[in-house]
């Protein structure tokens, strides 16, 4: 199944598209595993997750924390710390 | 409380009109009581700035908001809500972010509008990006560990 990963501010500026769908690999249960896997993807993706735990991430549009099981998510999120107000 | 009352919630480009706001929640009504408003800015920092760019998660935002509004309803004695955060370019000086809370006394009015911009800050999915008016890129605006600890004290005092 194929998920759709989004990206926001200078998560998607290091990253280079807004974005994506992936398949993801067998083993990849949580967003810290997510997270991990994505890094490994380039120079890019390492550049933009280089501090896995500043990442922020929603699931079907809803926050949760990286221990999050994935199984089921149709629109994964990934974004720096919010700024709005 | 009253029957159930259903936050108005706007992502919008566009400029807003704080006294139509308020007349939108008032209008008709003689048992509202207290109204607090609370109007964020775009803000200058001696002349450097040109713009805020504020990118947001289309979708998210407004459910985002509509969870914090929820509690807010549940947690204070609101006649009505109205949360407006707007998007896209914003020069020093417009509006960026509009709550509207109505009650029929002061402290829930204060109390929830006060909650709400605390919890837009740290859970609302928008990022501002300055622009320079040198014509320089300013770089994505960092978040304040004090925004989120501001938002922490609510939760502490419910427990």
């Amino acid at each position: 199944m194929s998920t759709k990963l989004i990206y926001f501010a200078w998560v998607r500026e290091r990253i280079g598209k807004p974005e994506e769908h992936v398949e993801l690999p067998a083993g990849i249960e949580t967003v810290a595993d997510l997270l991990r896997w994505l890094k490994s993807r380039g120079e890019e993706y390492e550049n933009a997750l280089q501090y896995p735990d500043v990442i922020r991430v929603a699931i079907n549009q809803e926050h949760v924390g990286h221990r999050e099981k994935i199984a089921g998510a149709r629109e994964i999120a990934l974004f720096p710390p919010m700024t709005g107000g | 409380m009253a029957g159930a009352i259903v936050p108005a919630i706007r992502i919008q480009r566009e400029d807003f009109d704080v006294a139509a706001e308020i007349a939108g929640l008032t209008a008709g009504r003689a048992d509202i009581g207290a109204v607090v408003t609370f109007s964020g800015l775009c803000r200058d920092e001696q002349g450097a700035l040109s713009a805020l760019e504020l990118e947001h998660y289309p979708g998210m935002a407004e459910a985002e908001i509509g969870r914090i509004a929820a509690q807010a309803l549940e947690r204070w004695p609101l006649q009505g809500l109205t949360v407006i955060h707007r998007h896209g370019k914003i020069a020093p000086g417009e509006n960026i972010v509009l709550v509207v809370a109505a009650s029929s006394h002061r402290q829930a009015a204060f109390e929830a509008a006060n909650f709400l911009m605390d919890y837009l800050k740290s859970r609302a999915p928008f990022w501002k990006k300055e622009h320079r008016a040198d014509g320089s890129e300013g770089g994505w605006v960092e978040a304040k560990e004090a925004d989120d600890r501001a938002a922490d004290r609510w939760k502490k005092q419910r427990e």
